[in-house]
């Protein structure tokens, strides 16, 4: 046991993550999990995008895409598509995911393409200087919603399961251990598999948001989030400034790999008669 | 065959085994011949959610071993660029089909044009050299879609092919050459240690080796400025020397990736510069105008760039006229051949924009007007 260091490459901490961010959080708990599951440094293609979690990979040892803002699905949807024996993992803020990016995600989930996904959600744009992203809150403060978001937030596991996500679970980096457990089921499920990470990000949205302090965003993630049993446990009415924390969907269906191979099948007999 | 088919036909001769596209008129043949032979080879068809998608998976598979391509037209190839420039900036090989049609925008969505000569060199954003072909015949389709890949392949960069509609859907019938006939290329793999392997390190032709993802070699490939480990890298230094290999690995091997062909030219006193669909028509117009005594040659460009620019001069210095018809307004290639020869010489443009194509009149016309006429006249 290395506690995931032995992806990290040497030299590169302390990172450049501000005080209070998650996304160190998150990326120990992912290189835990791939201790955990024995994943290779050579048979390992980690994907970014661009942002604060974007940033990600420059730590890394293992293979790495960092790609343009937005498509790192895109990009990882050809990797893996040309050799499934990979294990990709694309790892995005919420910009990049669902907001730029949200096309790409919708059609990943649908097309089920055998990847893990990792949505760190911290509820703006962190590196531009905290603006609004899809999944900005009603009426919060960001640096271009000074009078209140106008706009509604996207809810991202809600997004995946129904284009068709195999696997979708939520967690925070406050709760590590869930984070690690979380992204360890991820990675073994076939088809698309996503976890969003809710963080706080005290820099940009909580000091805009009543949550000045370092602490403040973390213990209100603390505070809102609830096992997945016991948030749909709730009426409706007391569900309200909460979350579900856990796996929210689990599904077995054949993704994109398994997909195309019958499509080969199919095609090789035409080949020899050709 | 038709042209799109012989591209396809022709990417697969070069071992294409990955295809990532998004339907379009006038390119959609390219994917639908890629979607039924893909399968059939081991290879991987996939339809993207839109073209932005399309570049991107594909230059995720080349970084994961596959020779790669896509296919599109005027909207798509716009939407295309931004992706294109990483595969620059990461120097991942694959070709990007752009079977021109008239803007624009939308445009004249299934018409011919030649309009994006300019947009091809220059679409993308930061300041970078590309190579791109452009077959006049369908036989060329297949041979310039296999050097397409070629070039990719030898000098890890994006190869744009860009016929125009004309040449996309013409069919006549050609003969495949035969496996071993023509060369086929493979990038440059590592051959060191693994722990010692850097993927931007340039050889001394100035092409580094590149490895694939899931080989004992690990690397990182960003679009952001770095190192020749693969890391990000911000020094002044570092862009600097990484800028110029990035220009400098085509520039230096100019003369081989330049493709021209000439036909005439030993004693003609006037110059047609063609590309594409005007290569048949001003062959024709030299013809004929052969047979009423004016001496005409042609100089067809299958590379536009680098821009053959050595070749246009050294003929042009024989001559008289030079003629350049072209399927856009502006004149683009035209100003390319203003900008190698000077003001001082007769360089007349014949360009239709309106989807209809330049037929052998419309040059014969433009070339028999007394000497002296005004360009853009």
């Amino acid at each position: 046991m290395t506690h995931g260091r032995g992806y990290l490459k040497e030299g590169v901490l302390p990172h450049m993550w501000c005080a209070g961010c998650g996304i160190g959080t998150m990326m120990g708990a992912m290189l835990r999990a791939f201790e955990e599951l024995g994943f290779g440094r050579t048979d390992t293609v980690v994907v970014t995008g661009i942002g604060c979690t974007g940033k990600l990979d420059d730590y890394l040892v293992t293979n790495a895409l960092h790609t343009t803002h937005g498509r790192a699905l895109a990009y990882a949807t050809g990797v893996k598509a040309f050799n499934p024996r990979l294990h990709v993992v694309v790892v995005m803020g919420d910009g990049d995911g669902v907001t730029i990016g949200g096309n790409h995600f919708i059609h990943a989930a649908r097309r089920n393409i055998d990847l893990t996904a990792l949505v760190l959600n911290n509820l703006n744009y962190g590196m531009t200087g905290g603006q609004a992203s899809a999944t900005s809150p009603a009426s919060s403060i960001t640096s271009t919603t000074a009078y209140g978001n106008p706009e509604r937030e996207f809810d991202i596991c809600a997004l995946a399961e129904t284009a068709g996500a195999n696997f979708v679970a939520r967690a925070t980096t406050y709760h590590g251990w869930d984070l690690q457990r979380s992204i360890t089921q991820a990675l073994t499920r076939k088809g698309f598999s996503l976890v969003e990470v809710m963080s706080p990000c005290p820099t940009q949205f909580g000091r805009r948001n009543d949550m000045k302090e370092t602490q403040a965003m973390l213990h209100s993630l603390r505070d809102r989030s609830m096992p997945v049993a016991q948030y749909r446990a709730l009426p409706a009415c007391e569900r309200v400034n909460r979350f579900p924390v856990g796996t929210l969907v689990d599904r077995d269906e054949p993704g994109f790999v398994e997909r195309y191979a019958l499509v080969q099948q199919r095609a090789a007999p035409e080949a020899r008669i050709a | 065959m038709q042209g799109n088919e012989a591209i396809a036909e022709g990417a697969l001769y070069a071992g294409a085994r990955f295809y990532a596209g998004y339907p379009i008129t006038p390119s959609s043949e390219i994917a639908e011949h890629c979607s039924l032979r893909l399968p059939q080879l081991g290879g991987v068809f996939i339809q993207m959610e839109d073209e932005l998608a399309s570049i991107a998976a594909v230059v995720g598979a080349s970084l994961a071993g596959a020779k790669a391509f896509t296919a599109t037209s005027g909207p798509g190839f716009s939407l295309m660029q931004e992706n294109l420039g990483l595969a620059v900036m990461g120097e991942v090989p694959c070709v990007v089909v752009n079977v021109q049609r008239a803007g624009p925008s939308t445009g004249l969505a299934t018409k011919p044009a030649q309009a994006d000569i300019m947009q091809v060199r220059w679409g993308r954003h930061g300041d970078q050299s590309v190579i791109a072909l452009c077959p006049a015949t369908v036989r060329e389709c297949f041979t310039l879609a296999v050097q397409a890949f070629n070039f990719a392949e030898r000098f890890r960069v994006p190869v744009v092919l860009m016929p125009d509609e004309v040449v996309g859907h013409t069919r006549e019938n050609i003969v495949l050459p035969a496996p071993g006939e023509l060369d086929v290329v493979d990038r440059k793999a590592p051959t060191g240690k693994p722990a010692d392997y850097l993927p931007f390190a340039a050889d001394p032709d100035g092409v580094a080796p590149l490895a694939a993802y899931g080989s004992d070699y690990v690397f990182h490939v960003t679009s952001s400025m770095h190192g020749r480990d693969g890391y990000s890298n911000n020094d002044p230094a570092n862009a600097t020397w990484r800028v110029r290999q990035l220009h400098d690995k085509i520039a230096r091997h100019r003369d081989e990736i330049v493709l021209t062909r000439t036909f005439d030219v030993d004693d003609m006193d006037i110059l047609l510069v063609t590309h594409g669909a005007t290569t048949r028509a001003g062959r024709a117009a030299a013809l004929e105008a052969r047979a009423r005594g004016v001496k005409a040659g042609v100089l067809q460009l299958q590379t536009i760039w680098p821009f053959p620019d050595r070749e246009v001069a050294a003929l042009a210095a024989r001559v008289r006229t030079v003629i350049v018809p072209e399927m856009n307004y502006s004149g683009q290639l035209a100003g390319e051949v203003r900008k190698v020869l000077g003001s001082g010489v007769d360089i007349r443009r014949v360009n239709r924009w309106n989807g209809t194509i330049i037929g052998p009149q419309d040059i014969l016309d433009v070339m028999l007007r007394p000497a002296a006429a005004e360009e853009n006249a």
